[in-house]
């Protein structure tokens, strides 16, 4: 697996280095627009490994009151695609080699066609795709045209997904993908941890991908946990949850960083704790 | 009168397996409902074939909604119209004053059947609440109902009703505080509670198989109508008419007629304001082909692809979306649809209520007014059957408030 695509160097270099991927979400335009690219620059500088940034639309059905008030403020700030991707391009000015997943729902991206948006967003720099409410059964015209540009469609793959599905899902996705811990939506309850790692452990029967995993993760405690059993960690309404609160964009920075150092400090107490231990 | 559910017939034919009209429709939900729409379906196919379910789901009808249900003919209408007969199907008669009653039986017989015991529904106008709180109620289940903070206020009776039932009705306070934002809140839940939870969709839009379920268990307003025409007229209707916000009442009656190819269909939508300006919800008649809450179907969003808000007089058409079978029967040419604004489906409201005795629900009066003006262009000898979908009782309160009236 050669790939030029950033997420499959990166995850190759995690592996080398026996880390676990640390990957914020944050929303394009929350809680300002003129703060996106400095959080992103923010989130890299404290640890973490891909960034996951939410591309607003008015009726998320998979998310929490958390991230759909923050797609709300986005939206009342005038975000749209053009928006996210011109963020995209300014991150890339500065930062070549993270990598950008963009996040969110169908509507807007078949409003602007799939394959001009592909091209678009290969252009500006985005490495991956996640549609919430694109399932497998309906990728396969967005995979194609995703495809042509080499940008990897990312899969969720939740507690109820059955083997046949992961099957299924496993044939399209590529890059990582990304176990919802939980039956919810995204900052809902706590997830389970003692389900946590035969649940990743089925994936990767299934496929031979990194596993990252999300919703519900929001202390460093949880994401050291998960951090001992997954390839990736992905924090998003605990932090678009502290965002929400900051009133500038230097605010914004100091508290991204903040949390998500410590988020981070504890993800490498707890690996590197398991290679004392096996080296014991 | 349930023969015809068992019967495979060419109407039958969309959606294909995978809960696809042509391009509409489909399943555009996130992963972790996927396993609970792919178990739906199964029950679904399966229940669709049971004898004794289908017994227990006609004596329902028969003796808890009260079908069959009248076909009226409009007599003192018809001679101020000046036209064609127009012929009532009077959904209104039903149990809790709507067609809605037809599809809660069949979900809710389908959730006992599948060992749910809670069930959970989004409402507009408050009927589709208001009958599942109803079968909850029956069927000693647990009931929660989603509805937007405006639709609250405007249907403050139906509000009552449901708890008075026993239903616990969680106000939407997000996006435009309407049916739509109602719909995001009982999908989030039914993510959450998936394991224990029933999610009783009130129309024929959402993620395959509900759009293709809800038509098979309102069908039955067509199947009767059909069979009542033949038997009092001797012969099918010229046209049908029924309003469309989501589309439950309108493919309830339209799809057993599907393949009668003398009979138009038209479809009316909510003008609202007119259909120039944004102040409506006329999805089919001013919108464009998106995905929005699970299928693929007309809708009505900006340059952006953000779903719009919009308006009507009737909180049970506010809606940006339609069922997919509509935007199919749409595209296909098979149905027509058109729009009727505020100001016109009001005076419809008075019209029936005045020369029939009946008064319509806000959403019906948009059909009985597309139904008046196409029975005053027609000749006399024609017949126009519009689905009366609903009872105004529900609606006082808002006919009292434009018209500036105070109890």
């Amino acid at each position: 697996m050669n790939s030029a695509n950033r997420i499959d160097q990166r995850f190759r270099e995690l592996a080398d280095s026996g880390r676990t991927a640390l990957i914020p979400y944050v929303t394009a335009g929350h809680p300002s627009p003129e703060a996106s690219v400095d959080i992103l620059h923010a989130a890299v500088a404290a640890g973490a490994d891909l960034l996951e940034l939410g591309m607003p639309f008015s009726d998320v059905m998979a998310d929490g009151p958390v991230i759909q008030n923050a797609c709300a403020r986005a939206l009342e700030q005038g975000m749209n695609l053009d928006r996210v991707l011109e963020m995209v391009a300014t991150f890339r000015q500065q930062d070549a080699k993270t990598p950008i997943v963009l996040m969110g729902y169908t509507n807007p991206i078949e409003r602007r066609g799939s394959a001009r948006f592909a091209a678009e967003a290969a252009e500006a720099g985005v490495d991956a795709l996640l549609i919430v409410d694109c399932p497998a059964d309906e990728a396969e015209e967005l995979r194609s045209d995703l495809a042509e540009h080499e940008l990897h469609q990312i899969f969720l793959v939740a507690p109820t997904t059955t083997a046949r599905r992961l099957e299924r899902t496993a044939t399209l996705a590529g890059g990582f993908v990304y176990y919802v811990s939980i039956k919810g939506v995204t900052g809902a309850a706590s997830l389970d941890l003692d389900s946590l790692a035969p649940a990743v452990g089925r994936i990767r029967e299934a496929m031979d991908l990194p596993v990252a995993v999300g919703f519900g993760i929001r202390e460093p405690e949880q994401a050291a946990a998960v951090a001992r059993c997954a390839n990736g960690v992905v924090i998003g309404s605990a932090l678009v949850d502290r965002l929400d609160r900051c009133c500038s964009a230097a605010d914004a920075v100091r508290v991204t960083q903040q949390f998500l150092g410590a988020v981070r400090a504890a993800m490498d107490a707890a690996t590197a704790l398991d290679e004392t231990a096996v080296n014991a | 009168m349930l023969e015809a559910l068992q019967r495979t017939s060419p109407e039958t034919q969309v959606p294909d397996d995978s809960g696809h009209f042509g391009i509409f429709g489909g399943k555009f939900v996130s992963e972790t409902l996927m396993p609970a729409l792919e178990e739906l379906d199964e029950a679904w196919r399966h229940h669709l074939k049971d004898p004794d379910f289908l017994a227990e789901l006609d004596r329902d009808l028969t003796h808890f909604v009260g079908r069959p249900s009248p076909l009226y003919f409009a007599e003192n209408l018809t001679r101020q119209v000046g036209g064609a007969r127009i012929l009532l199907k009077r959904e209104d008669l039903n149990h809790t004053g709507a067609h809605k009653i037809n599809n809660t039986v069949g979900q809710g017989l389908l959730a006992r059947a599948m060992g749910k015991r809670r069930v959970i529904a989004e409402t507009g106008a408050g009927q589709h609440g208001v009958a599942s709180a109803t079968v909850a109620a029956r069927l000693g289940m647990q009931c929660v109902v989603y509805m937007g903070a405006e639709d609250v206020r405007r249907q403050s009776v139906n509000v009552f009703r449901m708890k008075l039932l026993g239903a616990e009705v969680v106000s939407v306070e997000a996006g435009s505080r309407t049916l739509k934002d109602a719909l995001n809140e009982a999908m989030r839940d039914w993510v959450t509670n998936v394991d224990d939870t029933f999610y009783i969709l009130g129309t024929v839009a959402g993620p395959h198989p509900y759009p293709a379920m809800v038509r098979d268990f309102n069908a039955v307003v067509g199947r009767e109508a059909r069979a009542q025409m033949l038997a009092e007229y001797g012969r099918l209707p010229d046209a049908l008419v029924a309003c469309v916000g989501g589309g439950s009442n309108a493919i309830g009656l339209f799809h057993p007629f599907v393949n009668d190819c003398q009979v138009a269909m038209y479809g009316v939508e909510a003008a609202g304001r007119g259909l120039v300006g944004l102040d409506h919800a006329a999805s089919l008649c001013a919108g464009r082909v998106g995905v929005l809450h699970g299928s693929r179907t007309y809708l009505l969003d900006d340059d952006a692809g953000q779903i719009r808000e919009t308006h009507s007089v009737s909180a049970g058409l506010d809606y940006p979306g339609v069922g997919p079978e509509h935007a199919w029967l749409k595209d296909t040419g098979r149905a027509q649809y058109v729009g009727i604004d505020d100001r016109e489906a009001m005076k419809a409201f008075h019209a029936l209520t005045r020369s029939e005795g009946i008064m319509p629900a806000l959403e019906t009066a948009h059909a009985v007014a597309y139904g008046m003006r196409l029975a005053a262009e027609r000749p006399r000898d024609e017949l126009i059957l519009i689905n009366l979908s609903g009872r105004g009782d529900k609606d006082i309160n808002t006919v009292a408030e434009i018209e500036g009236i105070e109890f």
